[in-house]
């Protein structure tokens, strides 16, 4: 771990912890540093550093929603923009709490693609209707309901030295997730 | 009143097309007379869509605040019609409505 400009380059013992934190953010100093043979305190401070830079965002729960029997559907939105507004659309979107992801996309057309949460079908095309299609610069929105998940997960660090990044320091887009409890 | 019908509304009050749950096709009206205009622009399948799920009516009766057009439009659902016939059958009944309230205007 070490600063260059003003930014925190994380070294291999870094992508282990955060390795370790994703597998089981609720383990103890002790247990990450005996898995990865370092002292706790080195664990501490690291990881403490990293929470400062923001590098950890975050420590919180992945809840089985069928299982806490939470009947949500889910959605893929593609929406198609005017390129000009394509940001202040997804902007717009990001404020939703109805919405967890949005991504843009350059394929053949400009499009923003988010994935919608909603309690049915009809609250979900209520939303669409009164607050996506509304907005300017919106020129067609084509969704998919989810019928089956197969897979999801948060984004894994891979401990490769080859993928090291520098993350600034009050760097907001593109930070890592966190994990599970 | 009629001129409250026919004004021009912003567009968080506009009517938005689809052709089925979350599919926007990019057609909006945001007047009593774009409303007609867009019904011989939009595929059919849209009209369908919103007919048999009372949007049309709840838009006209909420947002137009037109209850005469409103309850043409419900009997015109009952009477289950799709395809071209139920396009020509809506455009008629708007176009109608839209002539008289111009025409007291």
């Amino acid at each position: 771990m070490k600063l260059k400009n003003n930014a925190l380059a994380l070294d291999a013992t870094d992508l282990k912890i955060l390795q370790a934190l994703q597998e089981d953010a609720r383990q103890t100093y002790t247990a990450v540093g005996k898995r990865l043979g370092i002292a706790h305190s080195t664990v501490y401070d690291r990881i403490k550093r990293m929470e400062q830079y923001g590098i950890i965002e975050k420590y919180t729960a992945v809840i089985d929603a069928d299982k806490a029997g939470v009947k949500n559907i889910t959605a893929i939105m593609t929406v198609f923009t005017d390129p000009k507004e394509s940001e202040k659309v997804a902007e717009k979107l990001r404020e939703s709490p109805q919405v967890l992801e949005v991504y843009t996309s350059l394929s053949e057309e400009l499009v923003i693609i988010a994935k919608v949460v909603a309690e049915n079908q009809e609250s979900l095309h209520a939303f669409i209707a009164n607050s996506v299609a509304p907005l300017p610069g919106v020129l067609r929105i084509r969704t998919s309901i989810v019928t089956k998940k197969f897979k999801e997960t948060q984004f894994l660090i891979v401990n490769d030295r080859k993928n090291l990044t520098f993350i600034k320091e009050n760097e907001n887009h593109n930070k890592i997730g966190e994990s599970r409890p | 009143m009629n001129s409250r019908i026919l004004r021009t509304l912003p567009r968080e009050k506009a009517f938005y097309f689809f052709t089925s749950i979350g599919n926007y096709t990019g057609e909006s009206a945001a007047s009593l007379k774009e409303f007609l205009e867009k019904i011989n622009v939009v595929n059919v399948k849209s009209l369908e869509f919103h007919l048999y799920r009372g949007d049309f009516e709840k838009w006209i009766t909420e947002v137009l605040e037109d209850k005469e057009l409103a309850t043409e439009i419900r009997i015109l659902r009952s009477l289950n019609y799709s395809g071209t016939i139920l396009k020509e059958h809506l455009y008629r009944i708007v176009a109608k409505r839209h002539e008289e309230l111009s025409g007291n205007f």
